[in-house]
């Protein structure tokens, strides 16, 4: 299998070569990447890649893991339908 | 870094990467960028990437329609896609005051070359199949009006630039400007200081502070803004950027290439530099998205976020150059819609730089127009 075939973020359909040339065209800012490729930024918010990308990061830059900055998660950490959070407004209103 | 430079641009958000490219494009060299975090992460990062010329002015109405011409070539001008597509803007409407003013609006941007008109609601649920149009009465449609992606679009100037010589430095902010008898000696940064006799304050959310240092005021504010963002839904659902100015400024559209629905309301907090994510925001723009798009309810949200509108009192940007020091100017305050007028803006700040004056009106921005007590109408403002 080859990088290219090697997906990274399930959620958004991100492969580990798109991950690599960014790095290699000397973005490294794993808030970049994230931008860039929206890892991190499917259902599961991250869970899944984000772990994965900051390893091929400190891979490819040689930094050590414990230096790559984690990117900051947003709420809500868990999906929630839309009806559900209306409803909580209907009942106020 | 540079010791010294011809111009330096404070702001590395879409704004000032415009203005840079463009001023490189038009030939000018020793140009520098200065961004204290990373590309795009002020406002331009947390936009709702909607584009229109649906204004209710001439001068937005004539700046706009000149950005969606640059936007349309952008890709090939920048060499990089950045998903510029005219998908439409639809204004529902609710009740004949609302359908008066925006048939005027029509007539104004028809005069200007906006192929934008007044629609039926049963147009309308055709563009967007999942409305709810109970109480909609009509609607103001423009199809050249659209979106793009404002993290293709800030590499896509960053690189254009980068080629034309442009330098960029990134998490370097400018902490000061050295100014005596009214010219610019240098700007100090964290990381050193840069020699120019030019600043160009692009810094929106943050240019009253750099302002401040040179004791200038012009009044640009912070406000928290919200956005939204839903899991995937069936593509094609909601290509247009919906807007209901009777759900509190609702506006909200289906990504094209993700699937997913963003926008947000006019929830609005401030000024402050706090961008916390609100769950009176979350519980909020549910509430009026299920309103709008019933069927909604059944999707999940998956992420919020804040960001900066940098606001002026007419909801208009600050723009030119400014009086009491020389070849100081500023471009900042874009409240809701800085990323749709980046490409025009880039231009005219080049023409205005190089020539002394624009093809398009920019004088409408006048830095001194709060101070001289000549607002202009308000903007039409949404989010
Ligand atoms: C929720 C939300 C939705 C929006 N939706 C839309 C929309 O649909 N359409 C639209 O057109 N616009 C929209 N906007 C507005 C749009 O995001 C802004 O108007 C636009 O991004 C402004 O670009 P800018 O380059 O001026 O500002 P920014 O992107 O904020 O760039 C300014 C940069 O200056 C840097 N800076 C500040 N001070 C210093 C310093 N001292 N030294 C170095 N660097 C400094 C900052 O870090 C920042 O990166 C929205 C905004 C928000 C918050
Ligand atoms: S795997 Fe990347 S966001 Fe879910």
């Amino acid at each position: 299998m080859s990088e290219k075939d090697i997906i990274i973020c399930r959620c958004n359909d991100v492969t580990q070569k798109e991950i690599e040339d960014l790095i290699d065209q000397g973005i490294t800012d794993i808030e970049e990447i994230k931008r860039l490729t929206r890892i991190g930024m499917g259902p599961c918010q991250g869970r899944t890649c984000i772990p994965l990308v900051m390893r091929i990061i400190a891979r490819k830059t040689g930094k050590k893991i414990e230096e790559i900055p984690v990117p900051a998660t947003r709420v809500p950490t868990r999906p929630v339908p839309m009806g559900v959070l209306a409803g909580a407004m209907n009942n106020e209103e | 870094m540079k010791s010294e430079a011809k111009t330096v641009i404070i702001g590395g958000g879409i704004i000032g990467l415009a203005i840079a490219y463009n001023l490189a494009k038009m030939g000018e060299e020793d140009i520098v960028v200065l961004e204290k975090g990373y590309l795009g992460n002020g406002s331009t990062f947390r936009c709702g990437s909607g584009i229109r010329q649906q204004f209710g002015d001439e001068a937005n109405i004539q700046m706009m329609k000149r950005s969606v011409e640059l936007w349309s070539g952008l890709k090939e001008e920048l060499g990089m896609d950045v998903e510029f597509r005219q998908t439409g803007y639809l204004f529902l409407l609710y009740d004949e005051e609302e359908l008066e003013s925006f048939k005027k609006n029509v007539a104004l941007q028809n005069k200007f070359g906006v192929p934008s008109r007044i629609i039926s609601p049963e147009d309308a649920k055709e563009l967007v199949p999942p409305l709810n149009t109970e109480g909609i009465i009509g609607a103001a449609w423009n199809h050249t009006d659209g979106k793009a992606n404002p993290f293709k679009a800030v590499f896509a100037y960053a690189n254009a630039a980068k080629k034309l010589g442009v330098e960029i430095y990134e998490y370097t902010k400018a902490e000061d400007i050295k100014v005596e008898n009214s010219e610019i000696k240098s700007v100090i940064t964290d990381k050193g200081e840069i020699k120019t006799r030019r600043v160009i304050n692009a810094a929106n959310a943050w240019a009253k502070l750099l302002n401040a240092k040179l004791g200038i005021d012009i009044p640009i504010e912070p406000y928290k803004h919200q956005s939204v963002k839903t899991e995937p839904i069936k593509p094609g659902q909601i290509e247009p950027m919906v807007i209901s100015f009777k759900h509190d400024g609702v506006y909200l559209t289906q990504e094209a290439e993700q699937g997913g629905i963003i926008g947000g309301y006019g929830l609005k907090y401030g000024p402050t530099y706090d961008i916390t994510p609100t769950y009176e925001f979350l519980r909020g723009v549910s509430y009026r998205f299920t309103q709008i798009i019933p069927s909604l309810k059944y999707v999940n949200v998956i992420r919020i976020w804040g960001g900066y509108y940098a606001e002026t009192p007419d909801g208009n940007a600050a723009i030119g150059k400014i009086n009491e020091i020389n070849e100081y100017y500023i471009a900042a305050g874009f409240s809701g819609h800085g990323f749709m007028l980046a490409p025009v803006v880039g231009e005219m700040m080049a023409e205005l730089i190089v020539n002394g004056k624009t093809k398009k009106p920019l004088w409408f921005y006048d830095p001194y127009r709060f101070e001289r007590g000549e607002l202009r109408g308000k903007a039409i403002q949404m989010g």
